[in-house]
């Protein structure tokens, strides 16, 4: 029932700036598609957007040829680290909200300091580790760092979120005869959705995009997918195949867009749905 | 159903820190229902918080039917409670709530269908029992969280300030159905409060608290009737009692103390006190007073009447507050509607000398008359020589 539809000048104004954001945004998302499904001589004729001659999937063929044990590597190494992180962050949060120590607040700043610390810092300590440890160059040793690294942030995330929540609860269940680790499953976690969707997303964003630990702390079939696009992309020999560099690009950067759409929903279905009155 | 006894009980935070609790002795039967009174920080909830539990003591003893509980943990201690924010689980419908406790201690599921059914019946609850939390009421939710602490059948109750979060009309419809439903169940309970109507309606006994110490543990009559101290009289009672500075004069074996409303000479008046413990002529004290212990001369004969000038009315429906000065002090006095004088109307006051008390001005202690300094029950204030 609006009835002021005229479109005024500054209205026209902010439609213009948004597509132009959006063109910005997705130009090169829609010269990669064009081009993944290119043949190497259309590339070379043709401009950047002109739509393919003959459409034809060879590109993705030969990127999941040479990508694909590379993907289920980083499938392999982000699974586990981001479960057990945030696994490891709700306990975490769940013990520095709801069941303070003395010491705690201190333990918890300290804690902060993860967050801040940059990668290239923890490399070689880390490597050092991970050689005493026996686990160099392996995929555990990578589950490793990205754990350890992530803890700091879904420690955060959480402690966070549980310290809004009435500590009555907390202390209900235990006049009901209830745990540490059942208040934790039964009570605390169901939740915690909206909050383990963020964390999932965040933690799924860092790990899989990361290319840093993967270069160093992985070498040969061990490597992420980051690690192994940059390798064919990078390659000097032989003619460049632009149509398979785009599908491998597209490839590596799928997962995270998928997880972006479907926990996305979650996440959204869970902030609204988790009434919960104080 | 159990007896509740808090020998010595002791709590502090931490060395340097004032003491949260300062030698609390208490002792109720089985089935009474025992109210902490007080106002906010005076360490009543963590009274309860010890009881339950959830707090450890620093010292002293919690006997449940004689056995020292304080060692043990909530889950083991049998007393469930019923919390101000209700604490209702979100996540769980209003059946897997009451069930909770029940779960946890293994109960067969046949059992635990039976016993949610028998509480949800107790409480008018049953047509709520697949919903969750968030899409009930104030009052539901308060009535769900009495439910799951009746479902578990402990010794003893607790309930921590439980109707401070509805709404007036609501809050003194569930006072009476708990105080039906403890008529009923005859559990023992302990009741927090900083309400004082809630504390004379509820209770069997009643503790009022002030500072982590208990300023008077009795009756809610005894407590309203016989207040040990400035502090308990002032905090009983709405309006609240009106105290009067006065400066006691002996004349002959009485003692007078002076009234005097406005600066009019013709409008004051000593009123004669019976002989009260050595020492205290011509000191300043409190003449505490109930506004319905003041009456227009048209009440008893014989007592001395007080001229003084009507300042303030306030009709509240069944009474009417007027507001007089006497001794420079602002004084409240309950009259009914029908008898009620107009704004600058001078009146006749009595206060009955056997109703009056009189408090220490720097101690707050009540001053007892001489034959009765040592008793505290109420029926000793009769005592006092009137005229």
């Amino acid at each position: 029932m609006i009835k002021q539809n005229k479109l005024s000048f500054s209205r026209l104004a902010i439609y213009a700036t948004l597509l132009a954001a959006c063109a910005v945004y997705l130009v090169p998302l829609i010269v990669m598609l064009l081009t993944s499904f290119k043949t190497p001589e259309d590339i070379r004729s043709g401009n950047l957007l002109s739509w393919p001659d003959v459409i034809t999937a060879i590109g993705w063929v030969k990127a999941w040829d040479s990508l694909g044990g590379f993907f289920w590597n980083s499938v392999k190494i982000t699974v586990p680290a981001v479960l057990i992180s945030t696994l490891l962050g709700a306990l975490n949060g769940y013990v520095l909200a709801m069941w303070r120590f003395k010491g705690s607040q201190l333990f918890f700043g300290l804690l902060l300091f993860g967050c801040f610390l940059p990668f290239q810092v923890v490399l070689l300590p880390a490597s050092f580790t991970l050689g005493k440890l026996g686990l160099a160059n392996t995929t555990s040793g990578l589950v490793l760092v990205h754990l350890v690294y992530g803890i700091a942030f879904t420690t955060l995330f959480f402690r966070n979120y549980y310290v809004s929540v009435p500590d009555a609860l907390v202390r209900a269940a235990r006049l009901d005869g209830a745990g540490f680790f059942t208040i934790f499953g039964r009570i605390l976690l169901p939740m915690s959705v909206p909050i383990i969707m963020v964390c999932l997303i965040w933690q799924f964003t860092q790990i899989w995009n990361d290319f840093l630990f993967g270069v160093v702390f992985a070498s040969g079939d061990t490597q992420p997918i980051t690690v192994a696009l940059n390798n064919l992309v990078n390659t000097s020999t032989g003619t460049k195949e632009y149509n398979v560099d785009m599908a491998a690009a597209m490839i590596a950067g799928l997962p995270t867009l998928v997880v972006y759409v479907l926990a996305g929903k979650y996440f959204l279905r869970g902030l609204t749905a988790g009434a919960v009155k104080g | 159903m159990a007896t509740l006894e808090l020998r010595k009980v002791h709590k502090s935070y931490g060395s340097g820190l004032a003491d949260t609790l300062k030698n609390i002795e208490l002792k109720i039967d089985s089935g009474e229902f025992l109210i902490l009174v007080g106002p906010s920080g005076c360490g009543k909830s963590t009274l309860m918080n010890c009881i339950a539990g959830l707090e450890s003591i620093s010292g002293g003893e919690i006997l449940v039917e004689g056995a020292d509980i304080s060692g043990m943990s909530p889950k083991d201690r049998d007393i469930a409670m019923v919390f101000q924010s209700y604490a209702l689980y979100p996540t769980m419908s209003v059946r897997d709530n009451i069930a909770f406790g029940l779960k946890m201690r293994k109960m067969a599921p046949e059992a635990i269908d039976e016993e949610v059914a028998r509480v949800a019946r107790l409480l008018q609850i049953e047509h709520l029992l697949k919903r969750k939390p968030g899409q009930l009421s104030g009052g539901q939710q308060q009535r769900v969280a009495m439910g799951r602490a009746l479902a578990r059948r402990p010794k003893i109750y607790l309930f921590d300030e439980p109707l401070s979060n509805l709404d007036a009309k609501l809050r003194v419809e569930m006072r009476t159905e708990i105080k039906l439903m403890h008529q009923r169940l005859k559990t023992t309970t302990v009741y927090v409060t900083h309400d004082q109507i809630e504390a004379m309606t509820l209770g069997d006994k009643v503790a009022v608290m002030k500072e982590g110490i208990i300023q008077q543990f009795g009756t809610p009559q005894q407590i309203y009737n016989d207040p040990a101290n400035l502090f308990v009289a002032s905090f009983i009672g709405s309006p609240p009692m009106n105290f009067i500075p006065v400066k006691l004069e002996p004349a002959g074996n009485q003692l007078f103390a002076p009234l005097c409303s406005g600066e009019k000479a013709e409008l004051s008046c000593a009123l004669p006190l019976a002989a009260m413990a050595e020492g205290v002529e011509g000191r300043e004290v409190i003449l505490g007073v109930r506004p319905e212990q003041i009456q227009t001369t048209a009440g008893t004969p014989g007592l001395v009447p007080i001229a003084a000038e009507v300042e303030i009315i306030e009709p509240t429906g069944p009474d009417t507050l007027v507001f007089v000065t006497l001794n420079q002090t602002k004084v409240c006095c309950r009259m009914s509607p029908d008898d009620a004088p107009r704004v600058g109307q001078v009146i006749e006051l009595q206060l009955d000398p056997e109703k009056i008390m009189l408090f220490d001005a720097n101690s707050g202690e009540r001053l007892r008359p001489l034959s009765a300094t040592t008793a505290q029950s109420a029926s000793n204030v009769t005592r006092l020589r009137s005229l």
